[in-house]
């Protein structure tokens, strides 16, 4: 079981990992394809973030009567990195707009199909 | 009990994409999204990285679902049904799992604070911040204090974000504008 909650962090980082990743391939769909490149994003921060857990540690804020703390680089790294994130999230959304109003569809296949008549 | 409650979030993320994967009404796929990411940000608390929970909850559950909501309001709302057989971009995703579940065999165990990560530098702005910055959140003082040009240079990537949002939704107004006109001077 210890070891179950041991590794379960990687496990789950893998599962979203392999579902944002088959979103993306998988779907046709623009918008379903970006969310899908969100669930991938925020797979890293899970596996930024699990490691630097310190188990009865606590958030790195310096307090009198705490001497344990989580690792906070991880942290400072992933901060940025949903931020930047967010910028590329919306750079693409406004990109789906702007495919919609030129083709009038947000499928992928049917863009290409309109490409190629 | 902390892993309990980790293993719990995380079972319930993991639950949550596959509900992604298989719903294809795209309003229910951006609530979906917001609820991830809510969940997200509690396991984050778990995780100790409370600034980072905060930043999810406000970035990843709000601007984002508010930025896929206005986007199907210009768009569609449903997807359509898929056209090609799934087996090769299944093959592809479990082929990378398998990849990064042989790349986690060597990795050190949930929680230990002897692992090289958690003895390098990290513990460097533990020990130093507080006398050389003043600030008690050491994410605060490695964000804003030890690596504020990264932080700068963050800021230029939203501000650029922001411009080619405004250029690429600008465009489509203005465009439909003259295509009104357009409308009005044929009609009788």
């Amino acid at each position: 079981m210890t070891e179950i909650l041991a590794t379960v962090n990687y496990w789950v980082t893998i599962v979203l990992m392999v579902g944002g990743l088959y979103i993306v391939v998988a779907h046709g769909n623009m918008v379903k394809k970006l969310v899908g490149l969100g669930i991938f994003q925020t797979s890293v921060y899970l596996l930024f973030l699990s490691p630097g857990k310190v188990l009865g540690g606590t958030a790195p804020i310096l307090a009198e009567g705490f001497e344990l703390y989580s690792n906070p680089l991880p942290h400072v790294l992933i901060l940025t990195a949903i931020v930047v994130g967010v910028a590329t999230l919306a750079l693409g959304m406004a990109l789906v707009v702007r495919i919609h109003e030129a083709y009038g569809t947000v499928e992928d296949d049917e863009v290409h199909e309109l490409e190629m008549d | 009990m902390e892993q309990l409650i980790n293993m719990v979030l995380l079972t319930l993320l993991a639950l949550i994409t596959i509900g992604i994967i298989r719903v294809r009404n795209l309003f229910a796929v951006v609530v979906l999204a917001g609820a991830y990411s809510f969940l997200m940000a509690s396991v984050m608390m778990v995780l100790d990285a409370v600034d980072v929970a905060m930043t999810e909850a406000a970035v990843g559950a709000g601007i984002s679902t508010v930025l896929a909501l206005g986007a199907l309001h210009l768009t569609k709302t449903e997807e359509a049904a898929p056209r090609f057989s799934a087996i090769l971009p299944l093959f592809v995703a479990v082929g990378t799992g398998a990849m990064l579940i042989y790349g986690t065999w060597e990795l050190p165990g949930f929680g230990l604070a002897d692992t090289p990560m958690n003895t390098g530098v990290g513990l460097d702005y533990l020990d130093r911040s507080m006398a050389e910055t003043g600030i008690p959140n050491v994410v605060t003082s490695v964000l804003a204090s030890y690596r504020g040009y990264d932080t700068l240079g963050e800021t230029v990537v939203i501000f650029t974000g922001g411009i080619g949002v405004l250029i690429l939704l600008t465009a489509v107004r203005r465009r439909r504008r003259l295509a009104g006109d357009r409308d009005k001077g044929s009609a009788p």
